[in-house]
């Protein structure tokens, strides 16, 4: 139990997917503007993350693994990815269609969201078990949600500041994202 | 002309990573070397050039509803073989690039391409954009890890440099440092040049990786 619940609160803050492994760095810089488009980008990484790397781990298993295959696991994992967006928008679209407002504009963004492959690459090469592989991703998803929010914070302060000409815009953002990223490194160590 | 002018293009006018601002998972996590900014920068060069001669001998054939995982599908390919190659010849590039390797495949600056210019141009001047493309993006990587490893290590390439100077700044190879040297680059090059780059990331970038913007249209994807 113990474990199970460092393994998480590890993803969600030391190894934090934005800011100590640079995954997803392009919703992180394109989302993060507003707190309510971050809220929703979280949302649905959270969701796609944890269910994409449940099909990714049995695919390898079962599939990739089982007929030595292991070669092709890039190319299974982006097509899963792929196709279980597509799913879940039309799903989602035909079943809960308030959801799918919210969360439906974010979904097509995903599949090409580095941390989603990222994640599911990641829990095969640590050889996770299922269980830890699911707790893995969500608490990555975690701390992606984590860091989207507390940046949109931080931007949502920028936007009223006195900026030097040249730095407006992406230079002033990637700054602002280094000091969040340094106040993050305070979590390494967190776990011995 | 045209064809100097396609390869040109992705070294200043549009770099990728300075320009465009694509790419940048890469760019920042792989940078704390230079080393590992200039075989990072050649594999994504190779599996672009691979990609877009693809792309452009088989733009006639792919329906325009599916191009999308169609792309993402033949860049796969690349990646994979970029990946043998890797492991057979440069284990040790491959052990410290890591899950970057096979996570090319989202880089926005492949798709972009694809959907910008190799499913609408002949196959020679694909081939050139992405040699072009990639290029640029290898120079920026190579520039930024230069750096970082300069301030953060003392050294450049592995030679010694600035290391019995002052004692070198470790935050510059670690993840701030990334941040902050991608941010005072664009900063410097905002200054000193009269394009100014203010857009932040994928909604407000024009060179849409492909699947924001058939999310307005034929959402095939």
């Amino acid at each position: 139990m113990r474990e199970l619940l460092s393994l998480m609160l590890g993803a969600i803050l030391v190894e934090n997917f934005v800011l100590a492994k640079f995954l997803g760095i392009c919703p992180f810089l394109g989302v993060s503007k507003k707190l309510d488009t971050a809220l929703g980008m979280s949302g649905a990484v959270v969701f796609v993350m944890t269910v994409a790397s449940a099909f990714t781990w049995v695919v390898n298993k079962f599939v990739l693994v089982r007929y030595e295959l292991e070669y092709l696991q890039t190319i299974a994992f982006i097509l899963v990815i792929a196709a279980l967006v597509q799913f879940i928008e039309t799903v989602l679209k035909k079943l809960a269609p308030s959801l799918y407002k919210s969360l439906g504009i974010y979904l097509p963004l995903i599949t090409t969201n580095c941390a989603v492959l990222g994640v599911a690459l990641l829990n095969v090469q640590r050889e996770y078990n299922f269980g830890e592989a699911i707790l893995y991703s969500f608490g990555a998803g975690l701390g992606f949600t984590l860091a989207l929010v507390l940046f949109a914070g931080v931007r949502e302060r920028i936007e009223n500041c006195d900026i030097p000409e040249s730095l407006k815009g992406m230079p002033i953002t990637l700054i602002a994202a280094s000091l969040v990223s340094l106040a993050f490194f305070g979590f390494q160590g967190l776990f011995q | 002309m045209k064809a100097l002018k396609t390869l040109t293009n992705g070294l200043l006018k549009e770099n990728p990573t300075f320009r465009l601002v694509l790419g940048t998972c890469p760019t920042l996590a792989i940078t704390t070397m230079a080393i590992n900014g200039l075989g990072m920068g050649l594999a994504t060069t190779a599996v672009l050039v691979g990609s877009n001669t693809v792309i452009a001998l088989t733009r006639k054939l792919i329906p325009d509803k599916v191009r999308i995982p169609a792309f993402i599908t033949i860049i796969a390919g690349f990646v994979t073989i970029v990946q043998f190659l890797l492991k057979a010849y440069l284990p040790a590039l491959n052990e410290t690039l890591g899950i970057y390797i096979p996570l090319i495949v989202v880089n926005c600056i492949i798709l972009a391409r694809a959907e910008m210019f190799a499913c609408k141009n002949s196959v020679f001047l694909s081939i050139l954009d992405g040699l072009g493309m990639g290029i640029g993006f290898t120079f920026a990587l190579v520039i930024m890890g230069s750096i970082r490893e300069l301030i953060g290590n003392g050294t450049i390439f592995g030679i010694t440099v600035t290391a019995n100077l002052f004692d070198p700044a470790i935050l510059m190879i670690l993840p701030p440092g990334g941040f902050l040297t991608y941010g005072i680059l664009i900063g410097l090059l905002n200054k000193f040049s009269n394009v100014k780059i203010r857009k932040t990331g994928c909604h407000g970038c024009s060179v849409q990786c492909g699947v924001s913007s058939s999310n307005k249209g034929v959402g095939a994807q």
